[in-house]
């Protein structure tokens, strides 16, 4: 019965909600005028040294591209403006995006598709059902790890296999684009065939918060003064409601959190704390500035054209970008990992003794930089039912019983599907 | 009415304000940018500079809109339809004059050369950029760009353990770690422990610190030995102990002097501060004299160290020994400040406020200054840098062969008075004509590197396009490169950059 309510929330969230990029415009005439494509006919209609081996240039790569060609843009964020830009300036006219972020004002210094007016829109949750092999090419611009997991969980699940061989036609591609501040990577990924998110899950390392005893008693810089009333003080005293969580993009709540961190570092002489300091701890603000946005969500993009057109040989696999200190563009191959846990098929091993406890396992599921989940829940299988041990909201007692080479079934936010481990005792 | 535009730019800006601060964003809002040539590549650098809160800009663009621009320019529609800058040159030379940077994108060697020379000598930074097929092109031309906060990554702490000051001193002697209580003990500042150690250290060698890896084990080894022990002879869980055995080797970083400030201080602007010196330059000097008297050799200190573990207060305690030390060392550097400024005539600190004085002193350790060889030298048989073109063509994945490609294709322009390969028709016979300009150049510039003819070939076919994605990378790299160097920080590029979008790689090189 729980196990199946999980499954039901899952589901609610999955909604279709994308909306069709209008590529030329409310004309409603997608006539093209003279020399309109001559910049990209230059690379489908001529054949050249460097060029695909399976290219054949013609007319019809174009035909193709503007007509049939269907592409996924996930985030309408500093990144996904960059990317419906250039895909649409560079022949694509089948774009579909999804919006995962409310729109701020803290956006429009870099989300240029965006003015004042549209501030406040609501959000719209991720859609899953629609990907259903429907698209070509998927094209990520998100900011958040958890959900590039999921979206590469979601295209690994769609991966047919036939006789342990993997049907290349199930294949969708995902190009991921990532920035933070001045640095930036972008990615080719052929799920199934290429390291996966998951593959190369120590590059991105997780977050580190401050231990709570120097929040609670010892702190020293302002952002633990910051965090000690956002952990502990908000919830004592509720300032703005007994049921009222605090809101990083209120600014009366940034401010009551702002006036407490002050009080905060008076009695510990600590200098430094600061509203734009407050809210960039309190909203675990990333610096962000157009430029870099617009080079990775370019890198993106000639990645979905070289691969849509075949023209040239797609990157492989990983470039990262840094101009902090002039420009650094570094291109290497990202492997895939063995025993991945989203895409090598094959059940982990954990490695725990006979005497361990769940909380173990779930420490280590989450805490493991290769793992990384958030708030996972287990269930196996035993004398051939269905059985639960832990889910985040019933904490239940790890039951005895458990075999050595039991499989372990994980849910978790951060994939789609279960992935499997399988228990193997110490001595 | 002022309050709420301050209030809402700081939200609009917020993300970005948290990169350059409130002084960087206010030099972009002060700044002028001319852009010459409103192609792709020029519209998606000006993009990237206006979104970030440009004061102003102005193009220069002779061109007639073209079907084809429409199809590649985010910032022209169907009914969209202007002097270029040759003719600007000929009529008004200082044009240019006004401007905080000048970008030009799609220009001829020709014109390059004259706008690098007008804005030399009218000390205007010009940015090349070039958008060719699938390869990008950057070329920076600035005499001297100076930067006092270039942000380095991984900047080395500023702990001062081999040559403790005398506060220092005084304040590692204000503790007895052995008649400690525990828990006093186990929340000490692990700087406090590699200090006391180093102490009992250099009593026990002759005054030497830890050398090399044997020894510097043996360091880590007596620390350990310090840790407390129970009843049972068990160490305690003493983790600010771990973290200083951890820190050995930062810890043990002998204070130096970097090597790229050395330079700066030997460079002639230091020696010789005149009445029209740049305020850099002052600072500068004031700290070498600095250097030479109050800092026994050493830069003033920085005043800053890491979190550690340790209670609040003794970590605050050790904070403040570094903080007011940076700020005696600063006013001492502030005191030859304003004697250098009297000695040319000028008044201190009207010309330099403390506070200036103050971001540079603590940013001593990081000063950059940038200086790009100009185009005229580039481009001389005289002054060529045949030694980086040569050995960059020995390795085969060398991007040095774009830069070569794209002179020959300037070449090419030159001769026929247009670009190889335009038309589908021109792509087989141009191959040749091309190669004739790709050999002429080697020639001229008597460099002995091949040139493979797939080079040749591919350049021909490229026709001369402008791809939007290859120009909105180039207008993201370029823009930020504007930024550096109008708001004087971070550290722009020396002087060529090319990125080549079919293997998705790049190379900087020094031309």
């Amino acid at each position: 019965l729980l196990f199946s309510l999980f499954r039901e929330k899952k589901r609610r969230r999955v909604v279709e909600l994308t909306e069709k990029m209008l590529v030329d415009g409310d004309t409603g005439s997608t006539s093209d005028w003279d020399d309109r494509w001559n910049h990209i006919k230059k690379f489908l209609e001529r054949s050249g040294p460097f060029m695909h081996p399976d290219f054949e240039p013609s007319t019809e790569s174009l035909q193709f591209m503007l007509e049939t060609c269907k592409i996924l843009v996930i985030g309408a964020g500093g990144l996904g403006c960059e990317l419906l830009k250039n895909l649409a300036l560079s022949g694509f006219r089948n774009i579909h995006v999804v919006d995962m972020d409310t729109i701020d004002v803290s956006n429009l210094n870099r989300q240029f598709l965006f003015r004042a007016k549209d501030v406040g829109r609501p959000k719209a949750d991720v859609a899953a059902d629609f990907i259903n092999s429907q698209f070509h090419i998927i094209v990520c611009g998100l900011d958040s790890i958890v959900a590039r997991r999921w979206m590469n969980g979601m295209l690994l699940s769609l991966l047919v296999y036939e006789d342990g061989v993997l049907d290349p036609s199930s294949i969708i591609p995902l190009i991921d684009g990532g920035t933070e501040g001045f640095k930036g990577n972008a990615r080719v990924i052929f799920p199934g065939m290429t390291a996966c998110i998951d593959c190369t899950l120590e590059l991105y390392p997780p977050q580190i918060n401050f231990p709570m005893c120097t929040i609670a008693s010892m702190p020293r810089l302002p952002e633990h003064c910051i965090e000690y009333v956002r952990i502990l003080l908000w919830p004592k005293e509720m300032p703005f409601g007994d049921d009222v969580s605090l809101d990083g993009d209120d600014p009366e709540h940034i401010q009551w959190v702002y006036q407490k961190s002050l009080e905060r570092a008076a009695e510990f002489s600590i200098t430094g704390v600061t509203y734009r300091l407050t809210q960039g701890v309190v909203k675990r603000i990333i610096p962000a500035v157009a430029s870099t946005n617009a080079a990775i969500a370019a890198a993106c993009a000639t990645e979905v054209f070289k691969i849509a057109s075949s023209a040239y040989l797609p990157l492989n696999n990983y470039m990262v970008f840094n101009d902090v200190d002039g420009l650094y563009t570094y291109t290497f191959e990202a492997e895939r990992k063995e025993n991945c846990s989203a895409c090598s098929q094959v059940p982990s091993d954990l490695h725990f003794s006979p005497s361990s406890k769940l909380q173990e396992v779930l420490d280590y599921l989450t805490e493991s930089t290769s793992i990384q989940m958030k708030s996972p829940a287990i269930t196996t299988t035993m004398d051939g039912k269905n059985k639960t041990l832990y889910l985040q909201v019933i904490n239940l007692p790890f039951k005895l019983g458990l075999a050595d080479g039991q499989e372990l079934a994980v849910a978790d936010v951060t994939t789609p599907q279960t992935v499997l481990f399988k228990l193997c005792f110490t001595s | 009415i002022m309050a709420s535009t301050k209030a809402s730019k700081e939200q609009k800006y917020d993300r970005q304000l948290r990169l350059w601060g409130d002084h960087g964003q206010e030099t972009l809002e002060n700044a002028h940018v001319c852009l010459i040539n409103a192609t792709a590549t020029g519209t998606e650098i000006l993009k990237n500079l206006v979104l970030p809160g440009i004061g102003a800009f102005t193009i220069v663009d002779g061109h007639t809109v073209t079907g084809e621009d429409v199809g590649n320019n985010f910032f022209l529609s169907k009914d969209s339809i202007g002097k270029g800058p040759d003719k600007l040159l000929d009529n008004d030379s200082e044009f240019f004059h006004r401007f905080t940077i000048v970008i030009g994108v799609q220009l001829p060697e020709s014109t390059c050369l004259r706008l690098g020379s007008v804005l030399c000598s009218a000390s205007v930074p010009f940015l090349v950029c070039k958008t060719y097929g699938l390869i990008g092109y950057m070329r920076l031309v600035v005499q001297e760009h100076t930067v006092i906060e270039s942000h380095p990554d991984n900047a080395l702490e500023d702990l001062r353990l081999d040559q403790p000051y005398a506060e220092f001193q005084n304040h590692i002697k204000s503790y007895d770690l052995d008649s400690m209580e525990k828990k006093d003990h186990s929340h000490t500042p692990w700087i406090i422990i590699v200090a006391k150690y180093l102490e009992k250290w250099l009593s026990e060698h002759n005054g030497q610190p830890p050398k090399n890896y044997k020894e510097k084990e043996a360091f880590r080894q007596l620390i350990r030995e310090g840790i407390r022990k129970n009843e049972n002879g068990v160490p305690e869980d003493e983790e600010n102990f771990e973290e200083a055995i951890k820190n050995v080797n930062t810890a043990l970083n002998p204070t130096k002097i970097p090597s790229a400030v050395e330079d700066i201080f030997n460079s002639e602007q230091c020696k010789n501060i005149t009445a029209q010196s740049p305020s850099f330059w002052v600072m500068l000097r004031a700290v070498k004299e600095f250097v030479h008297n109050e800092g026994n050799g050493s830069l003033p200190v920085r005043g800053t160290i890491p979190d550690m573990i340790a209670d609040s207060q003794k970590f605050i305690n050790l904070q403040n020994v570094y903080r007011e030390k940076a700020m005696q060392d600063a006013a001492a550097v502030s005191k030859h400040v304003e004697s250098l400024l009297q000695s040319v005539g000028k008044v201190w600190p009207e010309s330099i406020p403390e506070k200036d004085i103050k971001l540079f002193c603590k940013n001593a350790s990081f000063l950059r200054v940038v200086r790009c060889r100009s185009l005229a030298e580039e481009y001389s048989v005289d002054t060529v840098n045949k030694d980086e073109i040569t050995s960059c063509m020995d390795s085969p994945d060398s991007e040095m062969v774009f830069y070569l490609m794209l002179r020959a294709v300037d070449r090419f322009y030159q001769q026929h008075s247009r670009y190889p390969g335009v038309y589908n028709y021109q792509v087989e016979e141009d191959i040749s004509k091309l190669k004739v300009c790709v050999n002429s150049l080697l020639q001229e510039y008597s460099l002995n590197v091949n040139i493979k003819d797939d080079y040749i070939h591919e350049f021909c076919r490229y026709g001369a396009a402008e791809p939007h994605t290859v120009s909105a990378f180039l207008g993201g790299s370029a823009a930020q490169e504007a930024i550096k160097i109008i708001s004087h920080q971070f550290v722009p590029f020396n002087n060529t950059f090319l990125y080549n979008a079919m293997s998705q790689t790049s190379a900087t090189l020094r031309l």
